[in-house]
């Protein structure tokens, strides 16, 4: 759009753009919109009638003590998630930019779980985790603490929360790491001058410095734990023991391919594009801010 | 570095150490377990140090399968990862590709419009509308095949979005250097645009193989067939077959050869994947 | 070859027109340089006529034939540009034989064309290398090689030296003046430093604000300017502007208070008794101590350069300083009064509310 010349016109941009414009409406537009059309419809137990009932569904599932229940983890979830992922990259950047030698090594050693699967980094933490044979279980038992995850909620929760951060420090720290090496040298180097010591410098210079990348990575964090973690949840508890861990995603997928309670699920989905939509415009706006400056 | 004292340098080491050790336990635990045999993976506690079977079990999941019944061959899902990996890749970026040189190249009526409408693909990931974009892909007969686990993936809004980018801080003298030479918007695109694109083309292959490779949900909706199913979601399967007893040390073998290729992409190219994620993400 | 021809063009973005309608023959050969302040529309003209901007208005002509609505390609014309727009991917030998290539030479020709193109720009041993392994001065001459194997009927060039340094700049400056007179290839060049303008042109278009204020041979334009803003433009330091009266005969313009100074012999008698502006070249002022008719500046500082002495100061109360340029070296100390005088026919008279020369 800034182009200065562009060529003559013609029907080609048209061709150029079907092929993406086609996919998004057939995969994309109209399975949305389906979903907000059933999300407002009934069906009887044998799928014989529909019913055309408003905003029904949306009143039983928010009526109903189960759809909090997995909002409330959701959040707990998310946030823990990203709390846990971002404060370990964070430490591990801060200190891969403050060394000179080595710090390519250790940089492709960290970043590599990135490359994993959200299922299989649950496989890996639900094997080391595993009540009766995984190793972290078994030092745990060693320690007078029974591990088991199949049947305590909480043991559940946490051990999701774990392989899910697992996966997202590459990220975090990929990030932090870029941003960190962006803030100029000169900067920490006049406030050494000035006499403030390394931890000081830390949250004085670089932390505030680093808080657009820092709000970037909460929202992306959030995106991830809300939606991408589904695999995991997948692998390693089923969102059991008795709904624990049964995180929104999680619960779309259940009540529409298992439960088969299709107005319910597409309440459910319409309910969570909203929240995408919420953050996508977040992070769109925080965007535009930074273009400002 | 402002202070050079060797405690702080080694406190830094440390903690990297310790980071590094955390990020890799769980995978070397699992190399251990793909290296012993059946037997030793049932007895408490499990061995921290690798055993010498390794070999034999990578031979016994390619040659005997995995599985219940050994049914599945991992050959066949480690090729359909890499056949809709591919296919997701390339597909994302040749449909960007196009349409991110329209939007910049071309006025055209509704260019904004289409232009929102890819917006609007970022904002629905899979998960959240899985049921009616089931019931489209069944309606098409894209069930069970390569095309019904790629195409409904390769609409994207980040790659167009990089690429509009990429080509905005294209100069413009080049298109006129192009025109007057005599080059049509085809050959521009194709002798000159994405030539000087390339670095870029391939930093967003990288993270997009390995967007492909791990995709979980999708495959497990579409595919019933066992000949389709992705080393992915196989891992997920073998491990639901076996609830009682599960064979870890052909699982974790299974969960390595599934890593691998992702893994050896982001560590191999490093500085692509680095340029790929930093910039599609901006 | 051929000869080039604009009939009052026209062009204009919505309702705003930025190019006023301008109208000139470019002869057959000829090294013709359009110049003018940035912003003034002169690569505007030229993308015009490359037909890289769409003309609202008005007809270009190229050896005859009407190209208003004919694509770039199709006008059998090459340009270098500002940035040189060679294609990164492509070694010095492919960027030269791209357009060749698309015109569906055969593979001999082309290799005949660029190798003829780089002997005569010295580019040898260059052929298989990368544009960003070349330095400034090669680029350029790559660019001027992609242009020259075309053969075409006339070449455009759009700031090519500006990207230059200083010392590069006066090289190729040369270079290009001496290639023209080999080639004989009718040449448009759009500059916007008037060094450049003097030195590579057999013309030059002026253009301000959109409209050609005058045409002409670097002399012409040096000696006669048609207007104040070309008078302005052309030389360096520019010219000086002092506000005057005529003499009621037209004779002598009058200089604030008693400050006189003599016209050449026909002078401006339509003009008698108005205000005019005065323009007189820095280089035109001379010291001379013996003439009482001279009129005293006083100064204000000086430069010392070496080649010449610059001189500024005030004739009694004129608000803005006047610039004097003298050979060798001189010291003045500040509010010394210098007499000075300027030969009649140095002394250019306009018109104070057009600018045009009378």
């Amino acid at each position: 759009m800034l182009k200065r010349t562009h060529f003559n016109p013609s029907p080609l941009p048209y061709l150029l753009v079907t092929p993406q414009i086609l996919i998004t409406i057939i995969f994309f537009i109209w399975p949305a919109s389906q979903a907000v059309f059933q999300s407002l419809l009934v069906e009887d137990a044998f799928g014989l009638k529909t019913e055309f009932v408003w905003f029904d569904n949306f009143i039983e599932l928010f009526s109903d003590q189960i759809y909090f229940n997995s909002f409330g983890k959701t959040i707990v979830f998310s946030s823990l998630v990203a709390f846990l992922s971002l404060g370990t990259a964070l430490i591990l950047a801060a200190t891969a930019d403050r060394i000179v030698r080595g710090a390519t090594t250790y940089r492709t050693l960290l970043i590599w779980p990135y490359a994993v699967a959200p299922v299989v980094a649950g496989t890996l933490w639900m094997f080391i985790f595993d009540p009766t044979l995984g190793i972290v279980a078994y030092m745990l038992d060693m320690m007078g603490y029974d591990w088991n995850h199949r049947l305590n909620g909480n043991q559940a929760m946490a051990l999701i929360i774990f392989a899910a951060s697992w996966k997202q420090i590459s990220y975090n720290f990929l990030f932090f790491l870029a941003g960190m090496q962006a803030i100029p040298k000169s900067l920490t180097e006049a406030a050494a001058i000035d006499g403030a010591g390394p931890a000081w410098r830390f949250w004085t210079i670089i932390f505030p410095l680093l808080s657009p990348t820092t709000f970037f990575l909460l929202v992306m964090n959030i995106v991830y734990a809300f939606f991408e973690t589904f695999g995991i949840v997948h692998a390693v508890t089923k969102g059991g023991p008795a709904g624990a861990t049964e995180i929104m995603v999680y619960k779309v997928y259940n009540d529409g391919f298992i439960g088969l309670d299709l107005g319910g699920s597409a309440a459910q989905s319409v309910v969570l594009m909203v929240i995408v939509i919420t953050l996508t415009v977040i992070q769109f706006r925080y965007i535009e801010r930074k273009v400002e400056y | 570095m402002v202070e050079n004292r060797p405690i702080t340098t080694f406190c830094s080491h440390a903690v990297l150490i310790c980071g590094i050790a955390i990020v890799v336990f769980p995978i070397w635990i699992t190399f251990v377990a793909a290296s012993h045999d059946a037997v030793r993976m049932t007895q408490t506690p499990l061995p921290l140090l690798p055993g010498d079977q390794f070999f034999v079990n990578l031979k016994d999941t390619f040659i005997k399968g995995v599985g219940n019944a050994r049914e599945q061959s991992v050959g066949l899902m480690l090729m359909n990862s890499l056949i809709m990996a591919m296919m997701i890749a390339v597909g994302k970026i040749f449909i960007s590709l196009l349409s991110a040189f329209a939007i910049v190249y071309f006025r055209f009526p509704f260019r904004m419009g289409f232009f929102w409408m890819i917006f609007v693909t970022l904002m629905l990931p899979v998960e959240v509308r899985i049921l009616p974009t089931f019931e489209v892909v069944a309606n098409l007969g894209m069930l069970n095949n390569y095309w019904g686990l790629s195409i409904p993936l390769i609409a994207s809004a980040t790659a167009t979005f990089m690429f509009r980018q990429v080509f905005l801080t294209v100069p413009d003298e080049l298109l006129e250097a192009a025109r007057i030479d005599g080059a049509g918007p085809m050959r521009f695109f194709k002798d000159i645009l994405v030539p000087v694109s390339r670095t870029n083309i391939a930093a967003l292959f990288v993270i997009l193989f390995i967007y492909g490779w791990n995709q979980y949900l999708w495959p497990l909706l579409i595919t019933t067939d066992k000949n389709m199913y992705t080393i992915v979601m196989g891992i997920k399967q073998m491990l639901e077959a076996a609830e009682e007893s599960p064979e870890w040390h052909l699982i974790m073998m299974t969960t390595l050869l599934a890593m691998l290729p992702p893994v050896a992409v982001v560590v191999g190219m490093q500085k692509l994947f680095i340029k790929g994620l930093t910039e599609t993400e901006k | 070859m051929a000869e080039v021809i604009l009939e009052k063009v026209v062009k204009a973005y919505g309702k705003t027109e930025v190019i006023h309608g301008i109208s000139t023959a470019i002869a057959d050969g000829e090294f013709i340089v359009i110049v003018g302040p940035s912003g003034c529309g002169k690569s505007t003209v030229l993308r015009m006529i490359a037909g890289l901007e769409k003309i609202s208005g008005g007809i270009i002509r190229i050896d005859g034939r009407e190209v208003n609505n004919l694509e770039p390609k199709d006008r059998d014309i090459a340009m270098v540009f500002q940035n040189y727009a060679l294609y990164p991917h492509m070694t010095v030998f492919n960027n030269m034989a791209y357009g060749l290539k698309l015109r569906k030479f055969t593979k001999d020709e082309i290799k005949h064309r660029v190798d003829q193109a780089a002997q005569l720009l010295q580019l040898d041993g260059l052929l298989e290398r990368k544009p960003r392994q070349l330095s400034g001065g090669q680029r350029q001459r790559v660019a001027m090689g992609r242009c020259i194997v075309r053969e075409p009927k006339v070449f455009l060039f759009d700031e090519p030296l500006s990207n230059l340094d200083a010392k590069l700049r006066v090289q190729m400056r040369l270079e290009l003046r001496k290639l023209h007179e080999r080639l004989k290839v009718t040449s448009i060049y759009v500059t916007h430093d008037q060094v450049e303008a003097m030195t590579l042109g057999d013309r030059l278009i002026v253009i301000n604000e959109g409209a050609a204020e005058q045409i002409g041979s670097p002399l012409e334009l040096y000696e006669k300017p048609a207007t104040k803003f070309v008078a302005g433009f052309i030389g360096s330091p520019s010219m000086n502007f002092i506000e005057a009266r005529l003499s009621r005969d037209g004779q002598s313009a009058n200089i604030q208070g008693d400050v006189r100074l003599a016209l050449s012999d026909d002078g401006a008698p339509d003009f008698g008794d108005r205000k005019v502006i005065i323009g007189i070249r820095p280089e035109h002022f001379n010291i001379s101590e013996s003439n009482p008719q001279a009129i005293p500046l006083s100064v204000d500082h000086i430069e010392i350069l070496g080649a010449d002495t610059m001189v500024y100061g005030r004739f009694a109360d004129t608000p803005d300083l006047i610039t004097i340029r003298l050979p060798d070296i001189h010291h003045f100390k500040s509010e010394k009064v210098l007499p000075l005088s300027v030969a009649p026919d140095k002394i250019h008279i306009f018109n104070k509310d057009t600018g045009a020369r009378i």
